[in-house]
């Protein structure tokens, strides 16, 4: 007898369809980098690996980018721990505009950070030249490791500390009260009693800096010139600027997938070895601090946010500069603007376009797969879960690259259309979108589907009348959230279009290595301001304050 | 044949846990019939198999003759109301109310009255506009109960609809749950751990423990003739009598014995405290001294130590004299329809001489 326990049904073969279309779109391509990386002329060969092992020109760019990475992670850490410290324990002026603000230069686009810096210090830059003029002498050059590590690390602190200011809601003040008691108070107490409670938090954080950091390519791009990372080494040597060799960009794809697989598991391994919850019946409440210790926190504070704005700011002053041949001049205008409003409206267009289609198709899977894995633990959703936090581990250009590898030739000619584009960005974000509607689904009472199904609802309309209008506030916000990130994204999609699905982040990346700096900073500034106008809507939502509160 | 029947159910966890150890129920039309018994007991599982939640690993279930393993849970037409209400939260009390009539196909005009009246006979009538997330417990249970009633189900299941309320409003609502039950006169099935709500709610009670069934009776039935020590404790308490020469005095006095009886038993409110000098008109007398005096109010435990052990002892209505000091000495009577007798199974056996 087949009854209604048997739990073969409509969602059974969702499960499946969505199975099947993960390994067609993502863990296919990506076996095909994988023998690629194996296959030199048509045969099992070693010769990418051995390669880029054989010369400091190429096993150099991985010490760089550990070196980079490491260096990023631990000055984001030792930078943001203070400022999440400082924005809790104390009265600051502006405290909410602050949090805002520091949100707002993290969802700014990285690339548009390296690119400002070079406006700032590079060797045109306006610091370079107002040294260079009033001091007499030449300012140390801001391209290269020092570049990469200060954009990088400005970019990542407002992600650390996030995460920070997110954990340390968690911690009951009784605890605090409890140390200070013990005579345990001020800085001993930070070391001793907050930071371990911190913990996995700071390791969630840290994996998450260090895969951006390890994984950008726009920054070191932008700014690196001679110091090259590996994925700068996967970029030239897949789009061949001396010379194209396939395999060897699967080979060092591979490497860098390894590298952060090891330290993904590694973060995995020491948070699970002390894990534990806790909510706070009373949060910490924020106390004044008096005297020159309240000046200098204060100081701290705004001086990271005016770095983290700088560039924001850089780029918006600049598209209102003359430029003359792409590089900018004396004077103001809208020139930047007028000449290449054709080319804005163009990318704008693609940027909704492909945006949103791509958006609109992450938020149905990211519930559907959030719907399984919650309520229908099983191997299957167990699997189709492992499997959408793949793209996790894989850089947004090794996802280009797998996707450019499977679908150039034979049945699925999809390279340089506007669907390629649409599945790399659903692709990219989909593990952020699945971990946060999963984190929604938990919070929603089984029972209240179960009302649903005695009151005679089908699964299909249990779903559409009841789940997902339950769940739309948190599923608005963080389709909001994905958005940003949608049209911010440069690195996957740059092995995928054509002049017909350039985005407005390829636009600029375009502009830029172009040396157009008037345009480049013209489009950078519309991204700035879709991306600003994304965030206040998401304010403005209910429960959209909760999403933000940083 | 029953309305509703559970024939021989068991459902299976895993490898060794049998939440249902063949089980076997009948509810009639129109019945308030509640499981009663302790947690993990499976009184939950079989609910939720009835509603289809959860189907059994064997037996057989029929509604109204019909078998009902084969429907899928959407499709029984059995309302059910849940411990923690379960409203939808994006939902208006009102459109609450009407989810279950849409599907059903009844019309606009039918659903504005019926929901009105459904709201009406749990008073929500005032507030069929507002959003249930700032609504007090009871209220969301209100639209709990309004909705599963109104789609007018043939079944209504409750899942201790009532256990996260505070205690004056249990008792309020589960009032309210009876007089609207009997008014729409649909078969109910009511699942809760408390036996004093079971008593006052139902019109058969199923006492279930450890995957099966204890005792089915009225609640007159299964307070005053329990047909197992663990029925005999979980609804109401015992004084368990030491077994020994002053135990047998006692039960020879008041013409009592059963021979395979394994222990003897007496609730404390089927003992009095003897009035000093006042003849005994029947019964048997132990004397002992207080250990303890609990005052709660309308009643009074007095914990005594005798011959036959620790017993205590209820007082209804203790007045300020009613009090009695540790260490004081009192002697307390035992009528001959007191004392119960269980045997080495814990089955309630026959105590007449």
């Amino acid at each position: 007898m087949k009854g209604p326990g048997d739990r073969f049904d409509g969602w059974t073969s969702v499960a499946v369809a969505l199975t099947g279309g993960y390994l067609l779109l993502v863990i296919w391509p990506l076996v095909m980098v994988l023998i690629n990386s194996f296959a030199g002329g048509g045969e099992f060969s070693l010769a990418g690996f051995e390669k880029f092992f054989s010369s400091r020109l190429y096993y150099g760019t991985l010490t760089n980018s550990i070196l980079v990475t490491v260096c990023v992670t631990v000055l984001a850490l030792v930078v943001a721990f203070p400022l999440a410290y400082f924005m809790t324990m104390f009265r600051i002026g502006g405290s909410r505009s602050i949090q805002m603000l520091i949100l707002a230069s993290m969802m700014s686009p990285p690339f548009i950070g390296a690119y400002s810096w070079i406006l700032l210090l590079g060797n045109n830059g306006m610091i370079t030249k107002f040294i260079e003029d009033t001091l007499g002498f030449k300012p140390p050059s801001i391209y290269g490791f020092a570049g990469i590590v200060l954009v990088l690390t400005l970019q990542l602190v407002p992600l650390i500390f996030t995460y920070l200011m997110g954990a340390w809601r968690t911690i009951d003040v009784s605890l605090l009260e409890a140390s200070e008691s013990m005579g345990i108070t001020g800085w001993r107490r930070a070391v001793q009693v907050i930071s371990p409670l911190l913990w996995p938090t700071v390791l969630a954080g840290s994996l998450l800096v260090f895969v951006r950091a390890f994984a950008d390519f726009g920054t070191p791009m932008l700014i690196g010139q001679g110091f090259r990372t590996v994925p700068v080494l996967i970029y030239s040597s897949f789009v061949g600027e001396v010379s194209i060799d396939k395999s060897f960009a699967a080979a060092v794809s591979v490497i860098v997938i390894a590298v952060t697989l090891a330290v993904f598991l590694l973060q995995r391994y020491l948070v699970s070895r002390r894990t534990f919850s806790m909510t706070a019946l009373r949060s910490i409440e924020p106390r004044r601090l008096p005297g020159w210790r309240g000046v200098a926190v204060h100081i701290y504070v705004y001086g990271f946010l005016t770095l983290a704005l700088a560039p924001l700011v850089v780029v918006v002053f600049s598209s209102f500069r003359k430029t003359l041949y792409g590089q900018l001049v004396d004077g103001f205008s809208l020139d930047s603007y007028v000449d290449s409003q054709r080319d804005i409206l163009r990318y704008v267009g693609n940027t909704f376009g492909i945006g949103i289609t791509a958006l609109i198709i992450l938020v149905v899977i990211a519930v559907l797969v959030a719907y399984l894995t919650v309520r229908r633990k099983g191997a299957l959703s167990g699997t189709l879960d492992t499997m959408t936090m793949v793209p996790y581990v894989v850089p947004g250009l090794v996802i280009g690259i797998a996707l450019v590898t499977a679908f150039s030739q034979g049945p699925f000619m999809l390279t340089g259309t506007f669907a390629i584009m649409v599945i790399a960005l659903a692709i990219r974000r989909l593990p952020y979108s699945v971990r946060s509607t999963t984190a929604l689904m938990y919070q929603l009472n089984p029972s209240i589907e179960e009302a649903a199904t005695s009151l005679g609802a089908s699964k299909f309309r249990t779903l559409v009348r009841i789940i997902i209008p339950a769940l739309a506030p948190g599923i608005l916000s963080g389709a909001i959230l994905s958005w940003v990130t949608i049209i911010t994204e440069l690195s996957t999609t740059l092995f995928l279009y054509n002049t017909s699905t350039q985005t407005l982040s390829l636009g600029i990346y375009a502009e830029v290595i172009r040396g157009q700096l008037g345009t480049a900073a013209a489009l950078s500034t519309v991204l700035l301001v879709l991306t600003m106008l994304s965030l206040i809507l998401l304010m403005k939502l209910p429960g959209g304050q909760k999403e933000l509160r940083v | 044949m029953s309305y509703l029947s559970v024939n021989n159910a068991t459902k299976q966890f895993g490898e060794s846990f049998k939440a249902l150890n063949g089980i076997s129920v009948a509810v009639e039309r129109g019945e308030f019939f509640t499981l009663l018994g302790p947690s993990g007991c499976g009184k939950t599982t079989l609910l939720r198999s009835i509603a289809g939640f959860n189907d059994l690993t064997s037996g057989e279930i029929t509604l109204g003759g019909a078998n009902l393993r084969v429907v899928p849970p959407h499709q029984r037409d059995i309302g059910m109301v849940f411990q923690d209400y379960a409203v939808f939260p994006h939902l208006s009390v009102f459109d609450n109310v009407a989810f279950g009539l849409k599907p059903r196909k009844v019309s606009a005009e039918a659903i504005k009255a019926r929901v009105a009246e459904a709201l009406a006979a749990v008073r929500l009538d005032a507030m069929a506009d507002r959003l249930p997330a700032a609504m007090s417990g009871g209220q969301q249970q209100r639209i709990g109960l309004a909705r599963a009633m109104v789609i007018n189900p043939q079944l209504l299941l409750m899942d201790e609809p009532l256990s996260n309320l505070d205690a004056k409003l249990r008792i309020e609502l589960r009032e309210e749950i009876r007089d609207i039950q009997k008014q729409v006169n649909i078969a109910t099935i009511y699942v809760t751990h408390d036996q004093e709500e079971a008593l006052a709610i139902s019109d058969r009670i199923c006492v279930m423990n450890a995957g099966r069934i204890e005792q089915i009776g009225t609640p007159q039935e299964i307070y005053g003739n329990p047909q197992t020590q663990f029925v005999a404790t979980f609804v109401g308490t015992l004084n368990f009598l030491n077994a020994g020469a002053a135990l047998d005095a006692m039960l020879g006095q008041l013409n009592l014995s059963a021979a395979a009886a394994k222990s003897w038993a007496v609730r404390p409110e089927h003992l009095d405290l003897l009035v000093d000098g006042a003849p005994t008109s029947d019964g048997a007398t132990l004397s002992g001294m207080v250990s303890k005096f609990t005052y709660l109010g309308r009643e009074a435990h007095l914990q005594v130590e005798t011959e036959v052990g620790r017993l205590v002892v209820q007082l209804a209505n203790p007045g300020m004299a009613a009090t009695k000091a540790v260490g004081e000495t009192v002697s307390i009577n035992v009528q001959p329809s007191a004392p119960m007798a269980f045997d080495a199974e814990g089955r309630r056996i026959s105590s007449k001489g």
